[in-house]
């Protein structure tokens, strides 16, 4: 059978034809290795989306990493104080590229119901960050929605003017 | 003759007591005195019975003109008896540090020296304790504003402290510096450890905590007493509603009110379910710290049972403010109390299966048999309370030496540790399990009817349906909600056996619609800061699995 068939017809029964970056994207996207900041309550309900029921592996990101060196995506999830925020943009900055930040939480994102002399006013003060979840703290759902939103921002290669602008708010020069 | 005369004539057979003031307020003795007397005076009532030095605390009278109090708080575990000590300072003034009669005091005074700028004399590290380190100002002083950020650019580098014979912050360079977190698996997110090590072994800690410094005190005398709920469920946020119940019930103690029958029992059910879910934690991450992560994602299962448990109740699954001042919010749904058996039944299962999985576990018994133990009698010194002080073999549980609720009819076991060491803290905290369940079970068996709250209009809003339903529940809820609820001038102390140990609340009520001043007890601050001294000399594995035994919550630790 095979000597009948034309050399273009074999490839076509096992390949298919794609653009180099889709692809790439699509490997991304289900590829996801979070680096989970868990700093107050929201790092628990986190733990519930880690865990049994809600599952996160389900979308290609159960490994979890607690190296900077070894994940692309930060989930910040707790409040971030101003003595936090430091060893938070030194996190951010260790992490290759590409890497995405996934604000968890009204403390992560606004400094929350906490208007407080020790409270940074959101986490995006210091990083930008891709996906804000809301709740206190937000449902493992939410959080999961979260994750598909950032696939979503993944695959389609939307442009991220907040991270290509970003400078790092604490270096002198 | 009360006790309070009792002590007065003990105290007046060492001291010239004629210039101290002793007075009973909302429940609890107070003995105001100067501060030349506050060393042999601590002294004396901690050899009388006074062993447990809980608290210490400041509190800011601007108007005064000594504007600063120093409360402490003393407990005696023999007779459950609780005292205040109160010393009055103007600004700039100092008081001897108690850290000469109570090795605990050592962070408790760091504290009030870092929120209100009260010098302890003799204090060997009398640094910043919560705030970082380019904060200028005491922020719980009435006339910082609650929303004055100031801003940290840096990290300070690896410190020590001053110890006995030590070298303060020069590092020796035949040694190790290794700095661990804040950042860290094994620091639960917050905790920063600095260690100097000699080989394997550690020579020196020091710990540094702040990391999650929200300004609980701060925004509880900026909002009015209900709204104050939800801030206290992120304080242990495994066991949110023990929080819960633990401020409402101060505060009910200042307003002199006695909830019915039928809230007490579902505040003793969720309290109890909250110390199962927070065991659950404790056991689980501290099974990950040392490798065992399959013990972790099994008793997360028995977690999401119980977040159920609360949505069906409320609606929230972890931070539920499901007290009120005067009762709960609502009833439970109808069947909510079989879902509660049915998961006792269910949970039992899952305790024998994990004292399976990690207590018989040979890996586990050797890494924590034996490591890092505390003697019963140190363990007093740094206040520690709840499993922690249990398993060092002293059997306090204010459950049942001050029981509250209905506790003392209800038929359970305290579970005491022998050794002190990693090993007796986790066989304590799963045999707490299987009692909480028993008490769960008890309760509701025999779930008393009537009202779950009470029906005080000056303390309790109208139901929905009067409030929409007819002028009168109107007006009050108008009342309730532009007066405030607004308990007489008065403060008062109490305390709660959360999972951790004693949770206490300080509460100053000045007549207005917001708190004066809300001072937070966590258990487990008394316990971290004893962390350097348990685990100089061992091993740096040994560390991280004394860290994870002590159950550090960051949200009560840092508030």
């Amino acid at each position: 059978m095979l000597g009948t068939q034309t050399s273009d017809d074999f490839s076509r029964s096992f390949a298919f034809t794609t653009k180099l970056d889709a692809i790439v994207a699509w490997g991304r996207k289900n590829a996801l290795w979070p680096l989970p900041y868990g700093t107050a309550c929201c790092g628990i309900e986190l733990m519930s989306v880690m865990g049994p029921k809600y599952d996160l592996a389900r979308f290609g990101a159960e490994v979890v990493r607690f190296s900077p060196r070894q994940a692309d995506l930060l989930v910040v999830a707790g409040t971030i104080t101003e003595k936090m925020a430091p060893i938070l943009v030194r996190i951010y900055e260790q992490m290759l590229e590409p890497k995405y930040v996934l604000s968890m939480g009204a403390c992560a994102s606004s400094g929350g119901f906490y208007r407080a002399y020790h409270v940074l006013q959101g986490c995006d003060k210091v990083i930008p960050v891709d996906v804000y979840v809301p709740g206190c703290p937000p449902t493992p759902e939410a959080v999961l929605d979260g994750v598909m939103l950032l696939q979503k921002m993944i695959a389609t290669q939307q442009p991220r003017p907040w991270k290509d602008n970003w400078k790092n708010p604490h270096d002198q020069a | 003759m009360t006790k309070l005369e009792e002590l007065k004539t003990a105290l007046g057979q060492q001291m010239d007591v004629s210039k101290m003031k002793f007075t009973h307020a909302v429940g609890d003795d107070v003995i105001e005195l100067e501060k030349n007397q506050l060393i042999p005076a601590l002294r004396f009532l901690r050899n009388h019975s006074f062993d447990f030095l809980m608290d210490v605390c400041g509190a800011d009278y601007p108007a005064r003109a000594k504007r600063f109090d120093v409360v402490y708080h003393l407990f005696s575990s023999k007779e459950g008896q609780r005292l205040r000590i109160k010393v009055a300072l103007a600004e700039g003034e100092s008081v001897p540090s108690a850290l000469q009669v109570w090795r605990g005091a050592d962070w408790f005074e760091r504290e009030a020296f870092d929120m209100f700028g009260i010098i302890f004399e003799g204090h060997p590290n009398l640094k910043k304790l919560l705030t970082h380190h380019q904060f200028v100002g005491h922020p719980l002083r009435k006339d910082y504003e609650a929303d004055h950020q100031q801003h940290c650019d840096s990290v300070q580098p690896i410190h020590f402290l001053n110890d006995e014979n030590s070298r303060g912050d020069v590092l020796n360079e035949n040694l190790v510096p290794l700095n661990i977190g804040p950042s860290h698996p094994a620091m639960h997110g917050t905790l920063r450890v600095m260690v100097e090590l000699d080989g394997e072994t550690i020579v020196r800690v020091n710990n540094e905590i702040g990391y999650l410094h929200r300004c609980f005190e701060k925004m509880a005398e900026t909002h009015p007493y209900n709204q104050v709920i939800p801030y206290t469920d992120r304080l242990n946020y495994c066991s949110a509603p023990s929080n819960n119940v633990g401020y409402c019930k101060t505060v009910e103690k200042l307003l002199g009110v006695e909830i019915p029958a039928r809230a007490q029992a579902m505040r003793v059910i969720l309290m109890e379910l909250s110390r199962v879910i927070d065991h659950i934690v404790a056991v689980g991450t501290g099974g990950v710290d040392l490798g065992a992560l399959t013990s972790f994602f099994h008793l997360f299962t028995y977690r999401e049972k119980v977040y159920t448990l609360f949505e069906k109740l409320c609606g929230a699954r972890l931070t539920v403010s499901m007290t009120r001042v005067g009762g709960m919010a609502q009833d439970a749904p109808d069947g909510w109390f079989d879902d509660v058996l049915a998961f006792c039944k269910d949970m039992r299962g899952g305790v024998d299966e994990i004292t399976k999985l990690m207590l018989d576990n040979k890996i586990f018994i050797k890494r924590t048999q034996g490591v890092c133990p505390v003697k019963s009698n140190e363990a007093i010194e740094w206040g520690y309370t709840g499993p922690m002080l249990r398993a060092s073999g002293v059997n306090l549980d204010l459950r049942k030496l001050t029981p509250y609720y209905g506790y003392d009819g209800l038929n359970f076991d305290v579970p005491v540790g022998s050794n002190g060491d990693i090993y007796d803290r986790y066989l304590v905290r799963i045999e707490e399990m299987k009692q909480s369940l028993r008490i769960i079970e008890q309760v509701c068996k025999n779930m008393p009817g009537g009202d779950y709250t009470i029906r005080d209009k000056g303390i309790v809003l109208p139901e929905k349906k009067d409030v929409y339903g007819n002028i009168e529940g109107l007006m009050n809820h108008f009342m309730l909600v532009i007066k405030g609820l607004r308990p007489p001038v008065g403060e008062t102390y109490d305390a709660t056996e959360a999972p951790n140990g004693e949770l206490g609340f300080y509460l100053v009520s000045d007549g207005s619609a917001n708190p004066y001043r809300l001072k937070v007890r966590p258990p487990c601050f008394a316990i971290y800061q004893s962390f350097p001294h348990v685990v100089r000399g061992s091993m740096l594995a040994d560390a991280i699995a004394t860290v994870a035994s002590m159950n550090v919550i960051a949200g009560e630790l840092d508030r």
